[in-house]
């Protein structure tokens, strides 16, 4: 996730705005709590961390448990559907995507759902453009990998407006 | 200019070293600080330097001390355990006036405590670390392009005045990655060492190893022709020189911002990771109408006491927050010498100061 | 007498008390750096804290006195900063094997270019007496009154096992050995280590019934062996006794700071990328 986070600042520098990108994780380097804010603005940013959070992305009942609350109103939330248990309604948005099981089932590699997780934030949201994010990403990824993760991005991105008809459908 | 980027803070360090010149580093791997190692073993040998990870702690600073006497401009990255570590040579350096850069990516403490979370704990090690009396100029950048900036002019003065610099960033700093505009290569001015015939009165001029001069540099104190001395004069005249030459240019090395001071009532103190929630909760302040500035702190030591004192006539209260049981207001303390109220602020949950919950302190509630 | 040149004469005399043997080993290191061909220009000479690192300061060359043990580490910063230019360390056995232990296995690990002279009194003279790891067992000291308890390292195969790749052992007794493997260190392109047994009558020898200084030469003169004979001697025959000789010569491993110009050459013609 804190790859992503770091994606998403990248795209907005990129897109001409103004970014800041914390984390924090414990003491393992890989696996365990992360979690990656990011803070986008078109002009200076003072305090670099997260308060009221225009949108939370989890993929875990862990990561939503701990972050759900730090989003305000108006918000978005995307959680993923699979492994995300009951979520709390509330006055903002809620989408729910199948995040990892995209990556797993049509891309093959679970360690992608990352680069999923951006495209479907970025449809949903808005925040950067689509374009940016996909230079941003291509510059990040390992070499040979690039193929991959530009389906990813594409993949999560269809799968942001998907839910955002059947969100539109439902009201 | 070169283009906006994204830049970490630690990687924005190698970059500010690289540009300053930097040749060697020697270092031991610690949380949040080894991004710069990893980085430097890259890039040092790309540029014809040299990087090295040595044993430990102690050794990465001696190999330092090493290298820049013998004419390298050199450099040591660590975090609080490796930074206790330190101490010993850090005064060696400042005894025998070898210019060194010494980062401190703060983490808790005492001892490993939640190694990857922030804090602003060293403050006073970072100024009293070594035993004795002794200088030490301690920098401590705000933000990313800030450590970029601050660890160039790092060596700058390490340079000129031939005294270790530490750079004294934190976990939130030093992990942070922010859009940042670097100047163009070759644009900051080189540090230069005082050389013979063009050496201020109360610094030596620098000679390395392997000139043919035959110098010996010792951690005795030393008489004027650099050989151990036991005379009582000869040992005050150099205390006093050394502590001398940076607080005799205190004026030139502070490094503030001055925000809304002119009719402030509160005045906030702040420095590193913690001056960006200060700065936010000054402004959120003054949208409700509080008279509340704000001076940020770049350069720690040399401490501004003379600003802080013409602050106290003025406002009413000094709020000092910060990522420990209260260190640096201590010394805000001392120079308001009781002109004005001082409130501390601490927090040491590991988590970064919310503006929020500034904002009454700062509002007097 | 040419090796006086490598003396400081104004700072004579020296600190060190009569009878103690670090004189005998520094005339040693002056005679085996003329034998050896040493420019005092390009040579630098470190030590760390001890009666024997006051050494270097008697030294007419560039002369790095630091902290105690870290002489190594910081011998390393000059050896890597300037490859071409001679490193010595001059240390003492408290310096070198206690606290500085860590950074002389390293230093032997890395076969970098310094040659090391270990001055070992089997005392921590400089704070007046306390045992140090080359106090042998048995032995009385300030901090072992009723007899050390604790074994002494073999300084030698600790160096050799951790990757020197010159080491020999002679005493002051044996001074022409001494000059003979101190020039040959110095000759060695790799890490080099000689230890030199050097009597403390002040410390070591009062507290051990050989306070004068003629009393505690003869110790070292019937304490040692020569390798080849005590190659034909048993375990029990060599019991506290003391092995002199040229251990371990090799010029197979690449010295350190040599390779890692040889690193940054290869990179300049942009032969590596690196593990990224
Ligand atoms: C960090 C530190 N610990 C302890 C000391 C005190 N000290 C100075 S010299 C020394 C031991 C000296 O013994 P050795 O290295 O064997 O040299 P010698 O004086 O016997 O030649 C000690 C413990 C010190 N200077 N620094």
């Amino acid at each position: 996730m804190i790859t992503a986070g770091i994606i998403l600042a990248e795209a907005a520098v990129m897109a001409g705005l103004n970014a800041v990108q914390t984390q924090s994780y414990g003491p393992e380097s890989r696996g365990g709590a992360t979690r990656a804010e990011v803070v986008i603005a078109d002009g200076e940013i003072d305090y670099p961390k997260v308060t009221n959070a225009d949108v939370v992305l989890v993929l875990t009942s862990e990561a939503y448990r701990r972050y759900g609350n730090k989003l305000k109103q108006g918000g978005l939330l995307v959680a993923d559907s699979d492994l995300v248990g009951e979520v709390q309604a509330g006055p903002y948005r809620i989408v729910r995507v199948p995040i990892t099981r995209i990556a797993r089932e049509e891309l093959g590699r679970e360690i992608v759902a990352n680069i999923v997780a951006l495209g479907v934030l970025a449809a949903l949201s808005q925040v950067v453009p689509m374009e940016a994010l996909e230079r941003a990403v291509m510059g990040r990824v390992p070499k040979g990998s690039e193929e991959l993760n530009r389906r990813a991005l594409r993949c999560g991105e269809a799968a942001g407006r998907q839910a955002q008809v059947k969100e539109a459908h439902e009201a | 200019m070169s283009q906006p980027r994204l830049m970490q803070g630690n990687e924005a360090c190698v970059e500010g070293a690289l540009e300053a010149g930097l040749q060697f580093f020697a270092g031991y791997p610690i949380t949040p600080s080894t991004e710069i190692a990893e980085m430097l073993a890259e890039r040092l040998p790309r540029a014809g330097g040299v990087f090295i990870q040595m044993e430990d702690e102690i050794a990465s600073m001696a190999a330092v001390i090493g290298a820049s006497l013998a004419g390298m401009r050199a450099m040591t990255a660590t975090s609080g355990p490796g930074f206790s570590l330190k101490q010993e040579n850090l005064g060696y350096a400042a005894l025998t006036e070898t210019p060194c850069v010494v980062v401190n990516v703060q983490r808790v403490g005492p001892s490993t405590g939640m190694p990857t979370s922030p804090a602003q704990g060293d403050v006073m090690q970072s100024r009293w670390g070594t035993h004795g009396d002794h200088p030490v100029v301690v920098l401590s950048p705000s933000s990313v392009m800030e450590t970029y900036v601050l660890t160039a002019k790092a060596f700058a003065v390490a340079d000129e005045l031939r005294v270790p610099v530490i750079l004294l960033t934190d976990e939130i700093t030093g992990h942070m990655r922010e859009r940042v505009v670097l100047p163009d290569p070759g644009t900051l001015p080189r540090p230069h060492r005082p050389l013979e015939g063009a050496a201020p009165p109360d610094i030596p001029p620098m000679v390395h190893f392997g000139e043919g001069r035959r110098v010996l540099v010792t951690g005795l104190y030393r008489d004027s022709t650099g050989f151990w001395s036991e005379s009582p004069e000869e040992a005050d005249r150099l205390v006093r020189r050394l502590a001398g030459k940076v607080e005799s240019r205190q004026e030139q090395l502070t490094m503030v911002d001055r925000w809304h001071l002119d009719d402030a009532q509160v005045v906030v103190v702040a420095y590193g990771c913690v001056a960006r929630s200060a700065q936010r909760a000054m402004r959120l302040a003054r949208e409700r109408g509080h008279r509340v500035g704000m001076l940020r702190l770049a350069c720690l030591w040399p401490f501004p006491g003379h600003e802080i004192e013409a602050l106290a006539e003025r406002a009413d209260r000094i709020v000092v927050p910060e990522m420990n049981l209260g260190q640096m207001v201590g010394e805000v303390e001392r120079a308001v010498r009781g002109r004005c109220k001082v409130i501390g602020y601490s927090r040491v949950d590991t988590e970064l100061i919310r503006p929020e919950e500034l904002l009454p302190v700062l509002e007097g509630v | 007498m040419e090796e006086m040149r490598f003396l400081r004469r104004e700072h004579l005399p020296h600190i060190w008390c009569v009878g103690c043997g670090h004189g005998i080993v520094l005339g040693a290191v002056i005679r085996a750096m003329d034998r050896a061909g040493v420019d005092q220009d390009r040579t630098v000479v470190v030590s760390g804290i001890g009666c024997s690192s006051r050494a270097v300061g008697y030294l007419n060359m560039d002369a790095l006195h630091t902290t105690h043990g870290r002489a190594l580490a910081f011998a390393t910063g000059v050896k890597l900063a300037r490859p071409d230019l001679r490193v010595a360390v001059l240390a003492g056995d408290g310096d070198l094997a206690a606290i500085g232990g860590n950074h002389l296995i390293h230093a032997a690990r890395r076969n970098i270019g310094i040659t090391t002279v270990c001055f070992n009194n089997g005392i921590y003279g400089m704070t007046s007496g306390q045992y140090s790891p080359l106090t042998p067992a048995g032995y009385r000291t300030t901090t072992s009154p009723f007899g050390h308890l604790e074994r002494d390292f073999d300084l030698c195969r600790l160096v050799q096992a951790a990757g020197a790749t010159y080491v020999a052992r002679s005493t002051v007794y044996h001074v022409h050995q001494t000059v003979t493997y101190v020039e040959r260190a110095l000759a060695h392109d790799g890490f080099s280590f000689v230890e030199v047994f050097s009597p403390c009558p002040t410390y070591f020898g009062r507290h051990n019934r050989m306070g004068d200084p003629v009393t505690m030469m003869k110790w070292l003169h019937d304490s040692a062996v020569q390798a080849g004979q005590a190659a034909r001697m048993t375990p029990e025959e060599l019991r506290g006794r003391v092995v002199l000789g040229e251990f371990h010569r090799t010029t197979e491993v690449p010295e350190y700071a040599r390779s890692y110009r040889e690193m940054i050459a290869r990179l300049a013609e942009g032969g590596d990328q690196g593990a990224r």
